[in-house]
């Protein structure tokens, strides 16, 4: 037993990627039998996916980095030519593959009742397996160009997703717009790569990181990079495909939508810290670092502003939590800047100050607590959508009285997006608003109001959506089935959890991550 | 000498192109043409990075001596390519199906449709 569990921990990166892949197209043929089998096939096949998740990532955080080379044999050869591709977890890797890990199953326990209806629903699992396969490929692999396939295998599948509602014109329209910038991103993406290559002759994320000098052609590969996977996680100059992609793909493909967003969030943060954290943390560069994390600061706050802003003047209830994620982003871009401007260079190596450290540990804290909150709202909208088939805010109201458990959801999904003790939102923006307080106080106003606001938003939802008079034509109202509410409980019950012990899960897996991310010698130390 | 560097011209040129059409043109058609010009320039750069003067294919296990060019960026801009055609159909198959809701292709007049 002991032997299997140590193999499957050694093989973990390579099958936590190939299981959903090779879930993905048995599904096709699996439902041929019937949906039944199919539905229990792909819910074994996340949970195992999950499962080999949440192994990887307790290895890692108790042993340190874990590369796995595809082929065998050694990372490198001859000591500075890295040549294979290989898969290297560290503990910001790791940490992001759990978000990974929690939302697919989710959004598959929610599909079993919500898609119920629709036909073509083999092609639907296979093309949430893929999106997942995708998404943890991205998070898990330390080579730039596979990076960029994943990224590619996200977008199809998602593009696909999002069409779902063909019969619906904005449905494929949000798609079009979707693969659109996808497409772009991702193909300044690959020409940034061939910068590096052209070079460094490497495509390795560590001996690009280790060889790197800050030469123009890296300016310009850096600019291409942060545009082209901050256009992929929706920073506000380029987020206008955000609202539309989350409000018309269906409420349980959105979930995983907010996973693949996350995930190219998280190549952002690895371009900045690792690819060019050596350079940043063993040369001074203390004019690089404050130009970087006040660009990243505006963009920041120009988000959350625009989000929150956004959000206040939507009627629709999806496109209105669609603004509030992307206000949320922002709160993680703010924390992360910051953490930048701090940057300070004495004696050959540069520090981020305790309060920079902590705004870092916020930031990435936030970023597992957004993609709860966020997509415990939206199962709520799309669990209002099936009772009551309607999304408009103006028309719907008084479903509290026929839909007591979805209003408890909401109600928690509410004070954890806007940051209410006990829910794990307030956790994380505590830390944000503490230490960008010590920072800058004005930062901290902006992001302390911006939150209110954001609950005056949602309060306003709720009593328009939920409270009010009964409505003539919603009193044939029913509560959602059993397993929409259990998917919507399982984030819930995450959700109070972390909210409650914040320390447990920052001190066992936020500061690992937090760590790994400044750390760019010892990523680049796992492969050379 | 000049002449290595017509291929980097040609690369911007077919960029810059790709992201004229995509920004400035309202056809859905000629924007998907946009994106598929910005992907060409983006395979001739790859192509162009792997290329080593009189260099020899990396497949003879007898060869001359001499450099061989590196198999690398032949292979990504082979993956590259194929992704390329997946993202191209997806895209052109969502145009039918934008045309067959609106009957246009004209990205100025999707604005609308059918609120349900």
């Amino acid at each position: 037993m002991n032997e299997i569990l140590n193999w499957m921990i050694y093989h973990s990166p390579a099958l936590i990627v190939a299981v959903p892949l090779l879930g993905a197209f048995l599904t096709i043929l699996i439902g041929k039998i019937g949906p039944r089998i199919r539905n229990v096939f792909v819910i074994i096949i996340t949970a195992i996916t999950s499962f080999l998740i949440l192994l990887l990532a307790n290895y890692v955080f108790t042993n340190g980095i874990k590369t796995y080379v595809f082929g065998g044999g050694s990372t490198s050869i001859e000591s500075s030519y890295a040549i294979r591709i290989l898969f290297e977890v560290d503990g910001m890797n790791a940490f992001i593959a759990i978000i990974a890990a929690i939302l697919p199953i989710v959004a598959i326990i929610y599909s079993w009742a919500f898609m119920k209806e629709h036909t073509g629903l083999d092609k639907y699992y296979t093309l949430i397996l893929l999106m997942t396969a995708g998404m943890l490929g991205m998070i898990l692999t330390g080579d730039l160009f596979n990076f960029f396939v994943f990224l590619e295998i996200t977008s199809i599948a998602s593009a696909a997703l999002i069409a779902f509602y063909l019969q619906k014109a904005n449905s494929v329209q949000a798609a079009f717009k979707y693969i659109v910038i996808s497409a772009i991103g991702a193909l300044f993406l690959l020409f940034a790569i061939a910068l590096f290559y052209g070079q460094y002759n490497a495509l390795n994320m560590a001996v690009i990181a280790n060889n790197i000098s800050f030469t123009f052609i890296d300016r310009i590969a850096l600019v291409v990079l942060i545009a082209a996977l901050a256009m992929k996680a929706g920073i506000v100059p380029m987020h206008m495909w955000l609202p539309d992609a989350y409000g018309r793909a269906p409420a349980s493909v959105t979930v995983v939508i907010i996973g693949t967003t996350l995930a190219s969030l998280y190549g952002l943060f690895r371009v900045l810290f690792t690819i060019y954290g050596k350079y940043l943390f063993t040369v001074d560069s203390s004019q690089i670092a404050l130009v970087l994390g006040v660009l990243i600061i505006v963009l920041a706050v120009v988000t959350i502003v625009i989000g929150v802003f956004m959000a206040l003047k939507q009627n629709d209830f999806k496109r209105m939590i669609a603004f509030a994620a992307i206000a949320e982003i922002g709160y993680m871009f703010l924390a992360v800047g910051s953490a930048l401007s701090t940057y300070t260079f004495e004696g050959g190596s540069a520090t981020i100050s305790a309060s920079g450290q902590m705004a870092l540990k916020g930031g990435v804290f936030h970023i597992f607590n957004d993609a709860l909150d966020v997509g415990l709202l939206f199962l709520v909208a799309g669990a209002v959508y099936y009772a009551a088939k309607e999304t408009s805010l103006n028309k719907l109201g008084g479903l509290a009285r026929n839909m007591k458990y979805t209003t408890i959801f909401f109600l928690i999904g509410l004070a954890a997006v806007s940051g209410l003790p006990p829910m794990n939102g307030f956790a994380s923006k505590l830390i944000i608003y503490q230490s960008t307080f010590q920072i800058n106080p004005l930062l901290a106003i902006v992001a302390i109001l911006c939150s209110i606001l954001l609950l005056a938003t949602f309060v306003k939802v709720f009593y328009s959506v939920f409270l009010g008079p009964k409505l003539p034509h919603f009193t044939g109202v029913k509560e959602v089935p059993k397993s929409m509410l259990l998917a919507m409980g399982i984030i819930a019950c995450i959700i109070i959890f972390i909210g409650l012990f914040p320390n447990l899960f920052v001190e066992n897996v936020v500061t690992p991550a937090a760590n790994a991310l400044q750390n760019a010698t010892s990523y680049i130390g796992g492969v050379l | 000498m000049m002449a290595f560097y017509v291929p980097y011209v040609a690369v911007v040129a077919l960029i810059l192109i790709g992201l004229y059409a995509v920004v400035f043109k309202r056809n859905l058609i000629k924007i998907v043409i946009g994106i598929t010009f910005i992907e060409c320039g983006v395979n001739l750069f790859l192509i162009t990075l792997g290329y080593r003067e009189n260099s020899t294919a990396p497949i003879y296990t007898s060869s001359q001596g001499g450099i061989m060019s590196l198999p690398v960026p032949q292979a990504l801009t082979l993956t590259s390519i194929v992704i390329g055609v997946a993202v191209l159909a997806l895209m052109l198959s969502l145009v039918v199906h934008i045309y067959r809701h609106y009957k246009t292709l004209d990205a100025k007049k999707l604005i609308g449709g059918d609120e349900e």
